[in-house]
C-alpha cells in the first residue's frame, strides 16, 4: 500500500514517546537522593515517629499540627511512646533537621513534590545556609 | 447478576491478590516490580507494531468514508469541506478533529419511543464521560513522568501544579485528605470510569451488547486509578523509593528498594496487566482511530476512481477478437462487420 510510509512514521512516533523516559534518562544513572542528617538528628536516633512513618507521611502529621495549632490552639504532641513534643515545624522538626537543602529539598525536588511550607517558614532563622 | 462483568470483576480481583499476596507473603518484588513491568512493556510495544502493521498489510477494496454533509461536486453547490473531505488536506483536519474532540461520538443519539413515535434524542453524556476520561487519564500518564524522569521537566512540573490548582483539604479525626496536593485528573479519571461502567451495566440495550471485553478495561482501569489514589491519599508510599524503582526500570538498573508498601507492587501490576492486555483488546483503537477507513480517506469517489488491489486481470473477449474469429461466417452471413 502507499499509505505504509504514513503508517510506518505513526509508528515511529508511537514508539519514541513510549520509550520516551529510556532515552531521556540514557546515560544518567539516578540513584535516589542520599539524605544528610544533622548531628542532632543522629544524636536524637529517633524522629517524633517511626522512621518508615516519617518517610510515607510526615506531611499529614504536619498537616495535623497545624491544624491542632492553628484551629485548637494544642501545642503538645504524644507520640505513640508516650513521648511530648512542641507542635511547631520551626521550632521541633528544624531543631534537628536544621539542614533543609540536604534534608528536605533533595527528596521533594526528586520527587517533584513542592510543598507550601515554605511559603510561610523559609524566613526561619534556624536554618543552616 | 450478569456473566460478563462478574467473570472481569473477579478477574481484577484475582490480578489484585496475586500481587498482593504475591509481594506481602510470598516476597516476590522482583516479580512484580521488575519482571512483569518489562514484560508488559515488551509486550506492549511489540504487540501495537504487530496489529498496526497487520492492518497496513490489509487491502482496502473500497473508499467508504463516512459522510457528514455535502460533498463536493458543482461549483454553486457548498460543500462541507471537513465533514465530508474532499482532499487528504481536509481530511487530516478531520482526523485530527475526531482523534481530539471525538466528533462522531458527540453526535451520538439515543432511540426512543416518545407519544408513539420513534425519535432521535441528541445524547451527550457518553461524549461527556469519554472525553473526560480520556483527558483525564492523559494527564494522570503525563504526570507520572515526574516518576521516570530525572531531571522531572518543566512541562510535567506545571501541569501538575495546574492539575492541584484547587486545594483542598478534609481534616478530621477519622479522615484526613488533602495532603499531598489533590490531583483533580485522577478524581475525574475515576469518576468517569465508573461512569462508563455503570452505564453498561444499568442501561439495558448497551448491557445487552457489552462482553468481558468492555467490562474487564473499564473495572482494570477503575483498579489502577483506585490503588493511585489511595496510595496517594489515604495510606502513603514511601515516594522516594517509589522512584528508586521506576527509575531503576527506565535506567535499566532494576532495583528493589526497601520500604515500598504491597499496593505500590498491586498498582504496578494493574498498570502492567493493562499494557500488555492492549495490544489483543478493543483499547487498540487508540492506534485503529487512524486506520478506519471509514475516517482516513478522502470523500472523493465521484473525482477519482478507487482501485480494488484485489482487481486481478480479467479474460475478456473484445469485439475485434471475436470478428477475428467469425469474420467468414458473419460475411456469408451477410451481417456488417467492420474490417473486410
Amino acid at each position: 500500500m502507499n499509505d505504509r510510509k504514513y503508517i510506518l512514521t505513526g509508528l515511529v512516533i508511537f514508539f519514541a514517546i513510549v520509550t520516551f523516559p529510556f532515552w531521556y534518562n540514557l546515560g544518567k544513572a539516578a540513584p535516589g537522593p542520599d539524605i544528610k542528617l544533622t548531628e542532632k538528628a543522629k544524636a536524637a536516633k529517633t524522629c517524633v515517629m517511626p522512621t518508615s512513618y516519617m518517610r510515607a507521611e510526615h506531611m499529614q502529621l504536619l498537616d495535623l499540627w497545624r491544624h491542632n495549632v492553628v484551629r485548637n490552639a494544642e501545642r503538645v504532641f504524644v507520640n505513640t511512646e508516650g513521648k511530648e513534643f512542641n507542635m511547631s515545624l520551626s521550632n521541633t522538626c528544624l531543631d534537628c533537621h536544621s539542614n533543609k537543602a540536604d534534608f528536605c529539598d533533595k527528596c521533594h525536588n526528586y520527587s517533584s513534590v513542592r510543598p507550601y511550607c515554605w511559603d510561610c517558614h523559609i524566613e526561619n532563622p534556624k536554618e543552616a545556609k | 447478576m450478569n456473566v460478563n462483568y462478574m467473570y472481569s470483576l473477579l478477574a481484577v480481583v484475582v490480578l489484585f491478590l496475586l500481587s498482593y499476596l504475591g509481594v506481602k507473603a510470598v516476597g516476590l518484588e522482583i516479580l512484580f516490580g521488575i519482571l512483569f513491568p518489562y514484560l508488559a512493556l515488551i509486550t506492549f510495544i511489540g504487540g501495537v507494531i504487530y496489529r498496526v502493521m497487520d492492518w497496513a498489510k490489509s487491502y482496502v477494496p473500497f473508499c467508504i468514508p463516512t459522510t457528514c454533509g455535502q460533498q463536493q461536486s458543482l461549483p454553486w453547490i457548498t460543500p462541507n469541506k471537513i465533514d465530508n473531505p474532499f482532499t487528504p488536506g481536509a481530511t487530516v483536519v478531520r482526523m485530527f478533529l475526531e482523534v481530539v474532540f471525538f466528533r462522531s461520538l458527540f453526535r451520538n443519539t439515543r432511540n426512543a419511543i416518545r407519544e408513539g413515535k420513534l425519535t432521535h434524542e441528541w445524547e451527550i453524556w457518553l461524549w461527556l464521560a469519554a472525553l473526560a476520561f480520556h483527558y483525564s487519564f492523559l494527564t494522570v500518564i503525563i504526570r507520572h513522568i515526574r516518576l521516570f524522569t530525572e531531571p522531572v521537566p518543566f512541562v510535567v512540573q506545571l501541569i501538575e501544579t495546574v492539575d492541584s490548582f484547587f486545594r483542598f483539604e478534609v481534616l478530621t479525626d477519622v479522615v484526613q485528605f488533602g495532603l499531598p496536593a489533590v490531583f483533580m485528573s485522577g478524581l475525574v479519571l475515576l469518576a468517569a470510569v465508573t461512569f462508563l461502567f455503570v452505564r453498561r451495566i444499568l442501561a439495558p440495550h448497551v448491557r445487552y451488547i457489552s462482553l468481558a471485553a468492555d467490562y474487564f478495561p473499564l473495572i482494570l482501569i477503575f483498579g489502577i486509578a483506585f490503588s493511585g489514589i489511595f496510595m496517594r491519599y489515604v495510606s502513603k508510599v514511601n515516594i522516594k523509593a517509589a522512584k528508586e524503582l521506576t527509575m531503576g526500570l527506565v535506567t535499566l538498573h532494576p532495583t528493589i528498594p526497601e520500604g515500598i508498601a504491597p499496593i505500590f507492587y498491586v498498582h504496578l501490576f494493574f498498570v502492567s496487566v493493562l499494557l500488555a492486555y492492549f495490544p489483543f483488546s478493543k483499547l487498540m483503537h487508540m492506534a485503529g482511530i487512524f486506520l478506519s477507513p471509514t475516517r482516513n480517506l478522502p470523500a472523493n469517489t465521484r473525482a477519482k476512481r478507487h482501485i480494488n488491489p484485489w482487481n486481478y486481470p480479467v479474460e475478456v473477449h473484445t469485439y475485434e477478437e471475436y470478428e477475428d474469429e467469425f469474420r467468414e461466417k458473419m460475411i456469408e452471413a451477410g451481417l456488417p462487420v467492420e474490417k473486410e
